[in-house]
């Protein structure tokens, strides 16, 4: 009798050991149907608190708002400029293997880290407030705008390079006019990108202590003023809205 | 002629209100052989097959097959329907990822529940069907190959033989040599003949290639703006015929 | 450049140069704005870096002793809320994917109704998530597997949608003309297209949920986040690099075996 159809074994097994954990890892958690069913009780009750959303208190909503965009854009600027270097040295096209290597190592450390626990480090370290919220996201727009740019410059046209080098160029006017031409739009797109990430995790480094609307939001959960929640959540949700639109808008003015 | 299997009445097809692309077409197809419907681009000979299964809805009309009005089928009935009639399509439309065996199984998909396609379980004798029309095609040894793998004629094989496992009393072929080149064009319609043939099977084809047309076609049908303006046998078609289709002369 | 004297070369048309012109005023007003306005206490920045490295030091070395068994178990917490979240994510957003993409739900209404719950879970954030959960179901890692699943929904769900609108029509026509049901069109026509992506997406944010549930634990949602906030508050600061290192390893382990798994798929 002829096969119709190859049995795929590996997928079979994948499928079943997934099953199989999925299971297993429920009960470790001790996630029962039983806690579930509250959870749903108290669910509602918690959605019915928070409405009416309570914009009463708008004052300590904008204050935090305008604190978290404050770190945003801080974090931004001195992110990208910090990239800069850090993308060229980590660029192995550019760089000699005992640059870009160790480079490389850190900038991969620093994306690892989520933003969060780097932030509560700085707190630890240099106390609350917006300065650690600063210092963690600048160290997270390291770790992706410097990857980023380093890529970037890995994949441009030596050709280009070689020809600005043949001109006699010293490697200033070599970056200036072989390496940065062909990597500016892109870079500026990253930014772009970085800002509006920031500007959502700025949000929330507050949590643990590092500024922005994120301490008013954790305070008033403490509280359990669901209703000024609600009105946070909305505040927060509708900055990355306008965000969202705003760099839209630029990237298309820039093109 | 004997009793026709599809009769279509006064088929309009409106893609936009007031723009008829189907000028109220009236066609009897009888029982054997194969109708070829030639015609140039854009002349609703597509859409005219696409309304017989229903693919493109009709606007008005309709289109009778044992004792029922196609074009006012719905859900189950509809589906019902549809298996009875194999379509085989220009661009192959396979699913490339899946193998050749599942893409002619596919062909079983209105008489399977979904549990068995899943589960890959079909019906013994639906798998010993799919490896016999394989062998019939040409292709006995790429059951489990994958279908991009095929270039385009043996794709077109697979694709006819998944209409035949539908068990058909029907076959629609939607230009289905436009994208072969010549020689396998020829295979391909042989291929489809011989089968039909055999199963006695009734083919709609529409088909650009006047040659291919009068060699395997009992019947041509010449559209033109949506309208039908030549119905008769392959020698019954002159070069007048062929101008008034396509228009000008130049290129006869 | 110029062949005479008296020509410029001109790269760009006057609105583009406005253009320009008023993105860079307005960052460079930003950026003034933001450093004049933000509440930074001087003597805070002065001994920053004093801080920082204190901090470091008292790091340094790890204790990897604490390792076992606490770490450990936490760090397992985390794995199973991270995969447990990002399964029940993908569960949950599947629905929405379908009815999401334009060529297979064909509701206007359904389609903006879906793309609003898409958004609705992507603008907040799963820390946002785990403190909600955590009002509801209580502290524990069940509020942090619900968090990263509805935080999932939003980023599967959407990335699906996409695949799916770029599904070829041909093959689900085909299977519509052999008269196959809805749900075995989907089966047979649809998914064999969307696999890949889905399977790349699903890793994708397996990888995501990863790190961020490292965090959850901050908010009282389970996993390793618990361990080192209780490490932090205790000032057991080599504890706290056994953590940290912990998390690093996991993370990147994760990334590599991804990347790896993705490779294969495609």
């Amino acid at each position: 009798m002829r096969r119709a159809f190859a049995p795929n074994w590996p997928a079979r097994i994948g499928l079943f050991v997934l099953a199989a954990y999925a299971v297993w890892a429920t009960s470790q958690l001790g996630i029962t149907g039983e806690r579930l069913a509250t959870g749903l009780g108290e669910g509602g009750r918690f959605l019915a608190r928070m409405w009416p959303p309570d914009f009463s208190r708008w004052e300590l909503l904008l204050e935090g708002l305008v604190e978290s965009m404050q770190i945003a854009v801080i974090s931004t600027v001195l992110g990208i400029i910090l990239s800069l270097p850090l993308g060229l040295m980590a660029a192995r096209n550019l760089s000699p293997a005992w640059l870009s290597a160790p480079t490389r190592g850190f900038i991969a450390v620093c994306r690892s880290l989520h933003y969060v626990i780097v932030a509560i480090l700085f707190v630890k370290a240099i106390g609350f407030g917006a300065l650690a919220g600063v210092a963690a996201l600048t160290v997270a727009s390291l770790g992706f705008v410097a990857k980023l740019f380093a890529e970037a410059i890995e994949e441009i046209s030596m050709k280009q390079v070689e020809a600005v080098r043949a001109s006699g160029a010293g490697p200033a006017a070599v970056l200036l006019y072989g390496v940065l031409p062909q990597v500016a739009s892109r870079f500026i797109g990253f930014s772009l990108y970085q800002l509006d990430s920031n500007l959502r995790n700025s949000t929330l480094v507050g949590i643990v202590g590092a500024g922005g609307i994120g301490g008013t939001l954790f305070a008033a959960f403490k509280r359990f003023d669901y209703d000024f929640v609600a009105a946070i959540l909305l505040a927060i949700i509708a900055l990355i809205f306008v965000a969202e639109i705003v760099a839209g808008r630029i990237r298309a003015a820039l093109q | 002629m004997t009793q026709p299997i599809l009769e279509i009445r006064g088929l309009v097809k409106e893609y936009q209100p007031g723009k008829p692309v189907l000028h109220g077409i009236d066609l009897a197809i009888g029982a054997q052989g194969i109708t070829a419907i030639i015609g140039p681009s854009g002349t609703g000979k597509s859409t005219l097959l696409r309304c017989v299964n229903r693919l493109v809805e009709p606007t008005k009309g309709s289109i009778m097959m044992g004792g029922q009005d196609l074009a006012r089928l719905r859900g189950g009935a509809l589906r019902a329907a549809r298996r009875r009639i194999g379509m085989v399509f220009q661009e192959y439309n396979l699913v490339e990822r899946l193998s050749v065996m599942e893409n002619v199984l596919t062909g079983r998909l209105g008489y399977v529940p979904l549990w068995r396609a899943w589960l890959r379980r079909y019906p013994r004798a639906d798998l010993d069907r799919a490896f016999a029309l394989l062998d019939a095609v040409g292709l006995p040894e790429h059951a489990t190959r994958r279908a991009d793998a095929l270039s385009g004629g043996q794709r077109q094989r697979v694709g006819i033989a998944r209409a035949l496992m539908q068990s058909p009393a029907l076959l629609l072929a939607d230009e289905p040599t436009s994208s072969l080149d010549p020689r396998t064009a020829v295979e391909v319609m042989e291929l489809m003949a011989r089968l039909t043939g055999e199963a006695g099977v009734p083919v709609i084809v529409n088909i650009h290639n006047v040659e291919l047309a009068k060699r395997f076609a009992v019947r041509i049908i010449g559209m033109t703006g949506g309208r039908i303006v030549f119905d008769g046998p392959p020698d019954a078609i002159g070069n007048d015929h062929l101008s008034e289709i396509y228009g000008g002369e130049d290129w006869i | 450049m110029s062949a005479t004297l008296h020509r410029e070369g001109i790269r760009h048309t006057p609105g583009q140069r406005l253009g320009r012109f008023l993105v860079t005023l307005l960052t460079v007003a930003a950026v003034v704005w933001a450093i004049r306005t933000v509440e930074i206490i001087p003597e805070f920045l002065s001994d920053a870096p004093e801080q920082m490295a204190d901090l470091l030091v008292r790091m340094w070395p790890p204790d990897l002793g604490h390792y076992y068994p606490s770490v450990h178990a936490a760090l397992m917490e985390t794995l199973h809320i991270a995969t447990l979240g990002t399964l029940l994510g993908i569960a949950l957003a599947m629905p929405f994917a379908l009815m999401a993409a334009r060529n297979i739900c064909r509701s206007v209404l359904l389609n903006t109704l879906a793309q609003l719950v898409l958004v609705s879970s992507r603008s907040v954030n799963s820390l946002v998530w785990a403190l909600i959960f955590v009002a509801v179901f209580g502290p524990g890692p069940a509020a942090g597997v619900f968090a990263i699943a509805f935080r999932s929904i939003g980023f599967v769900g959407k990335l699906m949608a996409e695949a799916l609108e770029e599904a070829h029509p041909g093959p689900v026509e085909a299977l519509t003309a052999t008269g196959a049901s809805w749900p075995l069109r989907m089966l047979k026509g649809v998914w064999p297209q969307v696999q890949p992506s889905f399977w790349g997406v699903a890793l994708f944010r397996w990888d995501i949920n990863l790190r961020e549930s490292a965090v959850l634990g901050l908010v009282g949602a389970g996993g390793i986040g618990v361990v080192l906030d209780d490490a932090i508050n205790f000032f057991q600061w080599e504890r706290v690099a056994t953590i940290l290192l912990a998390i690093l390893a996991v993370v990147l382990l994760a990334e590599i075996l991804v990347t790896r798994i993705r490779a294969r798929l495609l």
